[in-house]
């Protein structure tokens, strides 16, 4: 009964929160002024945002809860794995040499290369023949994000002007400009659902380990690695359109198993939704707590995140670090 | 088409560390057999040999007259179920939904679970005695029902075949007779072929009419009845330990009673020993 109230909240609150972004400017709610060319411009930039921090929220959730399902543990996330960094990487690397100006499918591409390399790097580190230790994954993780993000570094140094709004990148930035790279990371991050939708009872089964999955009739290579691919490109597409965004894909997945249960049908949509309307909420926070001058997405959810994530590592200790 | 697993000459292990070697062995369908052996015999790898999870070096593995490498995983999954020693759920799964896992294979990709499938698995948790559990959580489940809800999981793949890897070596012995007995009805009354490995050698001979022991080395040592696997000298090989075989005078099962072979007295108390408080 609890859970149901709680339920229809969230089902009504989602509008709610994704109206007020809209019309909620430095001023305080109003429409923009259609009439104005400013006013178009204006309700343009707020339709991008909203979009752009939807589907990043949403492919961000959806990865990390595919992630939790495969490593069987709740503690993982494209942000804290690596994934979200090897994206960011990936993504600069095409800035920088200019693709991106060719075909704007070239940055969630470069993005999900790299991601993808550094998620094989990792799980690759952390595992001792089929044993992999989830110690391994997060320190890992940690340790080739940092490596990952000093690379970048050096390549904006080496850049020069040609990559100005680097930093405001990395921290997060929803604010899009090009429509094609809304909707290149927009048509990726679908494509990305729909093979983990679609995945939903493999994920259920795998949750129990792959030998289980496998006496339950499911081909586990072929799905592991499917569900791997598709939660990396969700995360990568998201990189690539807004920079990185940390521990939304960590929040998220794990508040909504409570609210709707484990079974991914159910959790993967709601998880979807759940993730952009809170991006979308931090976002609107981010732009207005200070406004005239907008902070970082980034910073709101990593500093929510953050602590969320120590205090889970508190808790479960004994049960989720084996 | 009588006969579930074929075994013939069948070796598997690793490059460096054999595990089976030259095994063959035939169950038929509707048997019930209990799998035998000291630790490390390899009775798990046969399990997995079988399901084809592990792959045999040599030799052919055959399901009900399908070779197991040919044979499409959810295919396999619905003539054969699992019962693993202990299964750790880490995410927050009820008790129903983990049944409805046992239909895996047979769920549709673009649907949720059908009318039919909602009535096979709640007819499962009826048979196991879990459906007043339906709704919690299988991480809150005492070990004891924990196996029930695994056992309603394997029944809800209405398997022709269930095989169970030490399904009652973490629990005490009175729902270790409770999963023996529903895997004994199961049998009974639905003709589902079971292979079981058992560590307790006295209640493998009560439930199981056959027994097929492996040694320490990966080849089977005996396999057959009761009274022709459980003699003394074959155990005695086989587990490095002496034993006594005795019928239980209740019920004639035999009984197998592992002995100290050597015996210590206890050294006088020193000035530096512990003395009882």
């Amino acid at each position: 009964m609890r859970k149901k109230i709680l339920q229809l909240f969230l089902i009504l609150l989602a509008p709610v929160i994704l109206a007020g972004s809209f019309l909620l400017g430095p001023h305080g709610f109003h429409l923009p002024d259609t009439a104005t060319p400013i006013g178009q411009v204006l309700v343009e930039l707020r339709l991008y945002r909203i979009a752009a921090g939807f589907l990043v929220g949403a492919g961000l959730a959806c990865s990390g809860a595919v992630l939790q399902a495969l490593l069987r543990n709740p503690l993982a996330d494209p942000y804290v794995l690596g994934v979200s960094g090897g994206g960011a990487l990936g993504a600069a690397l095409v800035i920088f040499f200019g693709w991106s100006a060719v075909v704007a499918l070239a940055l969630p591409a470069g993005a999900f290369a790299m991601a993808l390399a550094t998620l094989l790097l990792v799980y690759r580190l952390a595992s001792r023949g089929s044993v992999v230790s989830v110690y391994g994954l997060i320190l890992g993780g940690v340790v080739v994000s940092s490596m990952l993000s000093s690379l970048l570094m050096l390549l904006v140094f080496f850049a020069g002007d040609r990559m100005p709004p680097i930093i405001f990148w990395m921290l997060g930035n929803l604010q899009v400009t090009d429509p094609s790279l809304l909707l290149a990371c927009g048509g990726c991050m679908i494509a990305a659902f729909a093979v983990m939708w679609l995945l939903s009872h493999e994920l259920n089964a795998l949750t129990l380990g792959r030998d289980m999955a496998h006496n339950l009739g499911v081909r586990t290579e072929f799905a592991v690695a499917l569900a791997l691919g598709a939660a990396t490109l969700a995360a990568a597409s998201a990189v690539a359109l807004c920079g990185l965004i940390g521990f939304v894909g960590l929040i998220v997945p794990h508040a909504m198993r409570q609210v709707v249960g484990a079974d991914h049908r159910r959790l993967l949509p709601v998880s979807a939704v759940a993730g952009g309307v809170f991006l979308v909420a931090c976002d609107t926070f981010a732009r207005l707590i200070v406004a005239p001058v907008e902070l970082p997405v980034g910073v709101i959810t990593a500093l929510t995140g953050g602590p969320f994530f120590l205090l889970l590592l508190r808790q479960r200790k004994q049960t989720w670090l084996e | 088409m009588n006969t579930a697993i074929q075994l013939i000459n069948v070796s598997a292990g690793y490059p460096t560390r054999p595990v089976l070697r030259d095994l063959s062995l035939e169950i038929r369908a509707g048997e019930t057999v209990a799998l035998l052996g000291p630790n490390g015999a390899g009775k798990s790898t046969l399990l997995q040999v079988i399901t084809g999870r592990h792959p045999a070096t040599s030799g052919t593995v055959q399901l009900f007259g399908r070779d197991v490498r040919h044979l499409p995983a959810a295919e396999r999954a619905r003539l054969v179920s699992v019962v693993p020693q202990q299964l750790e759920a880490p995410m927050a799964f009820t008790v129903e939904e983990m049944v409805m896992m046992g239909r895996t294979a047979t769920l549709q990709r673009w649907q949720g679970p059908s009318a039919a499938d909602r009535q096979i698995v709640e007819q499962a948790m009826v048979y196991t005695d879990v459906l007043k559990l339906r709704g919690r959580l299988f991480q809150e489940m005492s070990g004891g029902e924990r196996q029930r809800v695994v056992i309603a999981m394997a029944l809800a793949a209405e398997p022709q075949l269930i095989l169970l890897d030490e399904p009652t070596s973490h629990l005490d012995m009175n729902h270790r007779i409770e999963v023996l007995e529903l895997i004994s009805r199961l049998n009974c009354e639905r003709g589902v072929a079971i292979v079981m490995v058992a560590h307790d050698l006295s209640l493998a001979a009560e439930f199981f009419p056959r027994l097929v022991m492996l040694d320490a080395t990966g080849r089977i040592a005996a396999d057959g009845s009761p009274t022709e696997v459980l003699r003394e000298p074959t155990i005695e090989a086989v587990y490095r330990c002496r034993v006594h075989v005795h019928p239980d005078p209740a019920c004639g099962a035999l009984r197998v009673f592992p002995r100290r072979t050597r015996a210590y007295t206890k050294v006088a108390a020193t000035e530096h020993g512990t003395k009882s408080p």
